[in-house]
């Protein structure tokens, strides 16, 4: 089917693609004849564009992937025949000549990772496959420790057919380089550690005036109307649970529309027809995984903040849209509205005191997604208030 | 026929698509309805939905031309297009649904840990969208030529257009219901025309005109080779089409994506007796259309041509609906997946980005179906099959049951297959009409295998490439998910 229009289309593809590689190459060609700056500046700029390569593999801490990456760049670094990698038990990386001296090499690094000091250890080719190959030279190994703190945590060994004072003290700060990059790795290690503390403090404060207010309202119905208060009891169970839940950092939208359903039939036992409540929601992002509590509080917000001080009956319109790779949720209310100056103070943290929730959900979100996912909010005094929030559909690293 | 027909339809069907795109959730809800908002899609309506989304213009008017032409030859491709979601039910849909990922590049990315394959994922995934939805457009060209005498360009410019306007006017955003409502428009728009007609031939006794084994063509039938081939395209194809892949995540679970893919195979075997009676129907009583060239325009000539009238005329403009809503339906599925890839890869996934992106989905394929001719619809979806089970397929099938698999295993499969299956359709071309060999009109047979070689040997030489994270990611895709602790 020679005029078949995929077959056009494919040959038209692989022409446009072709062209794309063409240029592409043309353009690293022409980009490489530019002038470059002197002999000592480009040698500056290999040595740091060598070192900030490896570090970048070096961010996962010492693994053998990483380590493989990493111990090519610092071979170049050094200049040195062949480098190795070890941890406190076992060669992780080992990059360049004589791989058949690896066996041995966590026999000569012993010393080095029991005294921390670095040693030179001149291997005369004690194995005969070392002797037949490299003759009289053999090799002499730099091996320097790794030290994280005051503690080793592995080393690294440079090996060269002789070993002058200039190895020895390049592969020294190649050792307590890499050992800046495992103290960075720990620095993030413990930053992400602090931010889920952070997001679990933030997760606990439920506002107290909720439960005060709820059980009053509950309160006022057992002697009128029993069958509602208990009603509301149970409903007020349910929402303490889903709460106070212990497992799990994130939810889905239909659980958290769940919980918002609980938490305006609780409302409406105090303010009865004041509150209306008006839902859109696609069924597409009903399954997207949203940081825990992260809706309610902007709808316990509009009903505090807009409608609770607003005369006559208020209006809030939930919408959820899906919206590309992203799910878009919207909370709109049409009560007093908020001066957007105090507002920005209050998310600032400058200001204490109200919209509580908004701060905390808004942190939560920037410290999950990013600072570009921070909520939205579009007010004026009297105008009323739209919150609008924007989480990726896709995270396959949180569960709900 | 009477070219008002022709557009009627179209109008019709594209509004009615706005309608329900914009307001299929406009239904201002009260408190009360709060369980009914968050439920979520029932699987029957989520299973309707990726029927519409699937069933496009070479289901629609492709198969029934295929049966006219080659005979029950050509009914492997309702069998492969049905098999292909036994594939989809037994290997992918409920691990796809766990992982979190919403479309290919974020599952590659999330399951190799790796931008690069992320990035490679996205230009293949890009690439199967564009070479699909251009049949979609030569269907809709066809159509409004046949039916209105309008030129062809015209008729995949409106499907563009309308296309284009609603998903950048965010039309799509009830996608579900939409796909839904084009699944049953679709199967009414080619059921009742052909149980019309059997009434009709039944009632007034006439005879066949040729009898139903005759080839009306005199092309050599196809060997054994090419049903092999055509079979695993379909097979493997159908595992890593886009558009049809997103659909899974309106399940809440993996146990729902599986009872949908259930229903979507019943779904799917109930809309092809249709054509395949409208295929053997032109064969005994329109053998003519085989000769003119007009094969693929069958289903929409079938009823004006056998029953004639008002009633023909009626019947025709519900023809031409469905068709028009088989073209809306997979293109507008189709860009929403793609522009999704292209926005978040290119335009930092922001709203402009993605109307953007949107425009560029459904614009770039306009150009590919102006430069080419209509031929073919349904072969050429078969090739859009085998580029896919060449490409996505391998990577998706491994990634979700090998934990083996590395980065750079991959990305090189995703290579060798685009490669040599793109590679075999470029030279089909270049060696001209009837002078490609079987083995390079139908690749599938020999480059899906490679394709999954290169990707296996590949990923054992690079073994200290696996992703420290390949354990937490293959006890997600797994293991099912724990019941909802708030359910009461």
């Amino acid at each position: 089917m020679p005029d078949s229009p995929l077959f056009t289309a494919a040959a038209v593809a692989v022409i446009v693609l072709a062209i794309a590689v063409v240029v592409g190459v043309g353009l690293k060609v022409m980009r490489s004849f530019r002038d470059l700056g002197t002999d000592a500046e480009r040698a500056t700029y290999n040595t740091l564009h060598a070192a900030s390569r490896a570090g970048q593999h070096l961010r996962g801490g010492l693994q053998p992937a990483g380590a493989a990456k990493a111990s090519k760049q610092l071979r170049v670094l050094l200049g040195c025949d062949a480098l190795a990698i070890t941890d406190t038990d076992s060669v992780l990386a080992w990059d360049g000549a004589a791989e058949e001296l690896r066996p041995s090499l966590m026999r000569l690094a012993e010393e080095v990772l029991a005294t921390g000091r670095t040693a030179v250890v001149t291997h005369a080719g004690q194995g005969p496959t070392a002797k037949a190959e490299h003759g009289n030279h053999g090799f002499s190994a730099v091996i320097a420790p790794i030290r994280a703190g005051s503690r080793v945590v592995g080393s690294v060994a440079a090996l060269a057919p002789a070993a002058g004072a200039g190895l020895v003290r390049a592969t020294s700060e190649v050792a307590d380089w890499i050992a800046a990059q495992l103290e960075l790795t720990e620095l993030e290690a413990s930053r992400t550690l602090l931010m889920e503390a952070e997001v679990r403090a933030l997760r606990a404060q439920i506002s107290p005036h909720f439960i005060y207010n709820s059980l009053n309202a509950i309160a006022s119905f057992i002697n009128t109307d029993p069958a509602r208060a208990r009603e509301l009891v149970v409903e007020f169970a349910d929402f303490t649970r889903y709460s106070f839940r212990r497992h799990g950092d994130f939810t889905t939208v239909a659980e958290e529309l769940r919980c918002i359903d609980r938490y305006l039939l609780l409302e409406r036992a105090r303010f009865g027809e004041r509150v209306q409540v008006s839902l859109r929601i696609a069924p597409e992002v009903l399954s997207t995984v949203i940081p825990f509590l992260s809706l309610q509080p902007l709808v316990e917000n509009a009903v505090r903040h807009g409608l609770e001080a607003k005369e006559g009956p208020g209006h809030i319109t939930i919408c959820a849209n899906d919206s590309g790779a992203f799910a878009e949720v919207t909370i709109e209310d049409d009560g007093v509205g908020m001066d957007p100056e105090h507002l920005r103070s209050v998310l600032a943290g400058h200001t204490d005191g109200d919209h509580v929730g908004l701060r905390n959900v808004d942190a939560r979100l920037r410290q999950v997604y990013g600072d570009e996912h921070g909520l939205v909010i579009e007010t004026a005094p009297g105008e009323g208030t739209l919150i609008t929030m924007r989480v990726p559909k896709s995270q396959p690293d949180h569960d709900a | 026929m009477n070219p008002a027909v022709g557009l009627f339809a179209f109008l019709a069907v594209s509004l009615a698509t706005a309608v329900v795109g914009f307001y299929g959730l406009r239904i201002s809800r009260t408190t009360g309805d709060f369980y009914v908002a968050s439920r979520t899609v029932p699987p029957w309506w989520n299973a309707s939905a990726i029927g519409g989304e699937y069933l496009s213009a070479a289901s629609f008017l492709g198969v029934a031309g295929l049966i006219l032409l080659s005979g029950t030859d050509a009914l492997w491709f309702p069998v492969g297009y049905t098999a292909g979601y036994l594939m989809l039910l037994l290997f992918v849909a409920a691990p796809l649904r766990r992982s979190g990922a919403y479309t290919i590049p974020d599952f590659t990315e999330a399951r190799l840990d790796s931008k690069v394959v992320r990035r490679v994922t996205s230009l293949v995934v890009v690439a199967v969208g564009w070479l699909y939805i251009v049949p979609q457009l030569h269907g809709a060209a066809l159509t409004i030529r046949i039916t209105t005498g309008l030129p062809s360009w015209v008729g995949s410019t409106a499907v563009v257009v309308v296309v284009c306007l609603t998903v950048v006017a965010g039309g799509m955003r009830s996608i579900t219901f939409v796909q839904a409502f084009q699944y049953w428009l679709k199967l009414t728009a080619l059921a009742l025309p052909v149980v019309f007609v059997l009434l009709v031939l039944a009632g007034n006794g006439s005879e066949p005109r040729a009898p139903l084994p005759i080839n009306p063509t005199g092309l050599a039938p196809a060997g054994a080779y090419q049903h092999i081939s055509l079979l695993v395209a379909l097979l493997f194809g159908t595992l890593g089409l886009p558009h049809v892949l997103v659909r899974f995540y309106t399940n809440p679970d993996g146990q729902s994506a599986r009872r949908t893919t259930l229903i979507v195979l019943g779904l799917l075997s109930v809309f092809y007796l249709f054509p395949t009676v409208s295929g053997a129907l032109g064969r005994m009583f329109a053998p003519e259309l085989a000769q003119s060239g007009q094969a693929d325009a069958l289903v929409l000539l079938l009823p004006g041509k056998l029953i004639g009238g008002v009633a023909g005329d009626l019947l025709s403009s519900l023809v031409v609906a469905g068709a028009f809503a088989a073209f809306l339906s997979t293109t507008s599925g189709l860009v929403v997946s793609l522009s999704g890839v292209i926005s978040q890869d290119l335009f930092g996934g922001s709203v402009r980005g993605f109307r953007l992106a949107a425009v560029l989905a459904a614009v770039v394929p306009l150009g590919f179906a102006f430069m080419t001719d209509t031929l073919a619809l349904a072969g050429s979806v078969g090739l859009v099959f085998a580029f896919t089970a060449s490409t996505i397929c391998p990577v998706l099938l491994l990634g979700i049951w090998w934990r083996g698999l590395t980065d750079t295993g991959a990305i090189a499969g995703m290579l060798t297959g685009a490669v040599l299956c793109g590679g075999a359709m470029v030279l089909g071309t270049l060696m001209g009409a009837g002078n490609a060999p079987a083995w390079l009109a139908q690749p599938a047979a020999w480059s899906v295998p490679s394709a999954f070689a290169v990707t296996v040997v590949v990923s054992r030489l690079t073994k200290n490439r696996v992703p420290a994270s390949v354990n937490r990611v293959m006890s997600r895709l797994h293991v099912p998910e724990r019941p909802v602790a708030t359910e009461r």
